[in-house]
């Protein structure tokens, strides 16, 4: 699925990758977790082909390097970036902006386009899974929407999306309990012999709801340890320092 | 030379020829020229003497200066301001000859094959499908007592009321572009609803009976009469070209007694290329007079073209509880610059008036929103609401609102809100994550930011202008 070798990113004259190797097999779920700053989100925006970095290595998905490729082309091929930070966009109608975006994707991969009777039973239905109160969805996308609010809609677009490749950015960062548990077990129904997730999150407590495959300790740029969950629970125990 | 030019210069030597076909008259602004036309257009000479009254007074105005946006002085003596709609020989033959990028935006509108033909003035020898449906249409305005056709055919036809409402809301006394359309107007649209009647359709340029090119200096004047109702598209979201560059329309509106006029136009001129050169000056003056009580003009405007665009679509509230409406988006990109507004000036008691302004700016572009609020002393509780809103694509385009308000009484309340924001990278890039190409994230972003313009227009036109909006941003971000 994803196989990552040697990658380097650097911005405004910074190096922030430094080296990084990974690979995720289908149907594989890997956790990673690191300190404040380690390069986590990085990561996960030089995967979705953010503009902006300077890049060195290799990044194959789906057996084909992802050089040069857009970050649209990379959404129509699968790859999910649930972001840590949400964006607002005034005027845009959260449900108009789901379905142009389903549809595009759709397009890209020589489907139907589907009609709006048919999306919103998806979208009703999905959201209902989620907890998500369905007026949010006639409102502007995530402007004035609830930190928590904004998280499980972007769950709700990974499962309306449908990819191959999901990376969460720190979703459960913000949640309450309950809202962890349904995003948990959103994440879950999702799960696959197929499908694979990257999982960014400081805490141990998601990784109870959601059984990594493995987990990986990012700090510095680097991959420093590699484990299974048991590693997690560690952690939470020792912090990073000892790590280093 | 090659042989036609050749033809086309011995007419302009021998002056004004008479076969229909290739008229045109010599180049100039002069007494002689304002009678060709008149008399080209078989006008009475009541409407002859009019012209000749605003030719006389335009001797004495002077070309305004206030405006942002500064244009290389026009020479008047150099421009042609008639000539006839271009032969058959001189229009492509078929779609292959026309400019590919120009068939590209069509085909990106969704423009009908045979439309497109019509828009790019092929020359189709078959007889129009459109004949008939103009006939249908025709016979369905006809019943209801419905004028609806050229000025000129109006100007014969419908004398007495040409004569009451032509200038009535635009003086031939009016400012310098408004004096000169006034003198040498050559077409337009005529619309008159009697008392009591609700056109059944939408009116459109579009529909309009030999609606071939009206020229430069377009007049349109459309009345409402007691308890009617009307709504009128001007324009079209296909490009538009034109050899004459500078285009100074007048359009009056006259809603009597709880009468309603809604005015929607879609303005996409040629607006130059990529420097910003040879594309159309569009200076216009639109006005409407709410002259009866609770009558109601709402004018929405979509502006897309045109090197420059200076306009003002205004409403007079003479009438008590008349209300007045101005919705906008200027859309400029790459040099073009806009310089556009309303003016709401109450007059009549319990007056209401709303504007709703979204100027859009990429490139090196420059946009203005420019307004005058004027409640008098007479029109006591009355009412203003006005928002103007700017978005900004990248750092070269400027953005600037200039509200001018006037309350006289202190019953009346007057509202302003404004706001500018931009769009930044990371939306878009969180569009594209999503999926979306770099022209569907512009699209979605920018028609969000005028849903409530782009909401005024009627159906099958809002379509098209979602469309044209985000093509007239197209490669305006990174
Ligand atoms: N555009 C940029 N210009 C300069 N430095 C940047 C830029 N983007 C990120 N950085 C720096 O790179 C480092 C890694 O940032 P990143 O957001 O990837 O960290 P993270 O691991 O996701 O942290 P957190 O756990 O706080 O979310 C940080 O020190 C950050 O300040
Ligand atoms: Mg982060």
């Amino acid at each position: 699925m994803l196989e990552i070798k040697n990658l380097q990113a650097s911005i405004n004259n910074k190096t922030i990758l430094k080296g990084l190797n990974l690979t995720i097999k289908p149907g594989e779920l890997h956790a990673i977790m690191g300190p404040n700053g380690s390069g986590k989100s990085t990561l996960a925006n030089v995967l979705s082909g953010k503009s902006g970095y300077e890049i060195s290595g290799d990044v194959n998905y789906e057996g084909k390097s992802l050089k040069k490729v857009s970050v649209e082309e990379r959404a129509q091929r699968g790859i999910f970036l649930a972001f840590q930070y949400p964006l607002e966009i005034p005027g845009v109608n959260t449900n108009n902006f789901l379905k142009t975006s389903l549809n595009s994707i759709r397009k890209s991969k020589g489907k139907k386009e589907l009609d709006t009777l048919t999306f919103l039973k998806l979208v009703k239905e999905k959201a209902s899974e989620l907890g998500i109160n369905e007026k949010i969805l006639s409102r502007q996308l995530n402007v004035g929407f609830s930190g928590g609010e904004k998280k499980k809609n972007e769950i709700l677009q990974m499962k309306i999306l449908d990819p191959n490749l999901s990376i969460l950015d720190e979703t459960d960062s913000g949640l309450d309990i309950d809202a962890l548990k349904t995003i948990a077990s959103g994440v879950n129904s999702s799960r696959d012999s197929k499908k694979s997730f990257l999982v960014i999150t400081h805490y141990q407590r998601l990784l109870e709801y959601i059984k990594p495959d493995f987990v990986h300790v990012l700090s510095n740029g680097k991959i420093i340890k590699t484990g299974c969950g048991e590693l997690a629970e560690e952690l939470e125990k020792t912090g990073y320092q000892k790590l280093n | 030379m090659k042989y036609q030019e050749l033809e086309k210069s011995k007419e302009y030597k021998y002056g004004f020829v008479t076969d229909i076909e290739s008229i045109k008259a010599p180049k100039g602004l002069n007494e002689n020229v304002i009678k060709f036309i008149s008399k080209i257009k078989k006008e009475p000479k009541w409407m002859l003497d009019w012209r000749l009254k605003a030719f006389n007074r335009l001797k004495n105005v002077k070309e305004p200066n206030w405006q942002k946006p500064k244009y290389p002085k026009i020479n008047y003596q150099d421009l042609y301001y008639y000539s006839a709609p271009k032969s058959a020989q001189d229009k492509p033959k078929s779609l292959d000859e026309v400019d590919p990028k120009l068939i590209e935006t069509y085909k990106k509108l969704g423009i009908p094959l045979n439309e497109q033909e019509k828009l790019a003035g092929v020359a189709v020898d078959a007889v129009f499908d459109s004949v008939s449906v103009a006939t249908t249409f025709k016979d369905k305005l006809t019943e209801k007592g419905i004028i609806f056709c050229p000025i000129s055919e109006a100007i014969q036809k419908h004398p007495d009321l040409v004569k009451k409402y032509l200038g009535s809301v635009i003086p031939i006394t009016d400012h310098y572009f408004a004096t000169l359309n006034s003198a040498v107007f050559t077409d337009g649209s005529f619309v008159y609803i009697p008392e009591g009647v609700r056109c059944p359709m939408e009116l459109s340029t579009y529909f309009r009976i030999n609606s071939s090119e009206t020229g430069q200096f377009e007049r349109t004047l459309i009345i409402a009469d007691k308890g009617s109702y009307v709504s009128y598209l001007e324009g079209c979201t296909a490009p538009m070209r034109d050899e004459n560059q500078l285009h100074a329309a007048n359009v009056e509106l006259i809603a009597l007694d709880d009468a309603e006029i809604k005015y929607s136009t879609v303005q996409n001129w040629y607006p130059g290329d990529e420097e910003g050169k040879g594309g159309i000056y569009n200076f216009v003056t639109k006005r409407g007079a709410c002259r009866g009580k609770n009558s109601k003009i709402s004018w929405t405007q979509v502006e897309t073209g045109s090197a420059i665009t200076w306009k003002y679509p205004s409403c007079i509230l003479q009438g008590d509880n008349s209300v007045g409406e101005f919705y906008s988006i200027a859309i400029t990109n790459n040099h073009q610059k806009a310089d556009t507004g309303t003016k709401m000036i109450h007059l009549g008691k319990n007056t209401k008036s709303k504007i709703i302004s979204k100027g859009i700016s990429a490139g090196n572009a420059d946009n203005t929103y420019r307004g005058l609020v004027d409640i008098s002393k007479r029109a006591l509780n009355s009412r203003n609401f006005t928002q103007c809103d700017s978005l900004l694509m990248g750092n070269k385009c400027g953005a600037h609102t200039v509200p001018y308000i006037k309350n006289k009484n202190a019953s009346s309340i007057v509202e302003h809100e404004a706001t500018t924001s931009k769009i930044n990278e990371d939306q878009l890039y969180y569009c594209n994550q999503r999926g979306l190409n770099q022209e569907e994230a512009v699209g979605l972003i920018v028609n969000g930011f005028c849903k409530e313009v782009l909401q005024q227009l009627p159906m099958e036109f809002a379509v098209e202008a979602q469309k044209l909006v985000g093509i007239s941003l197209e490669g305006s971000v990174g």
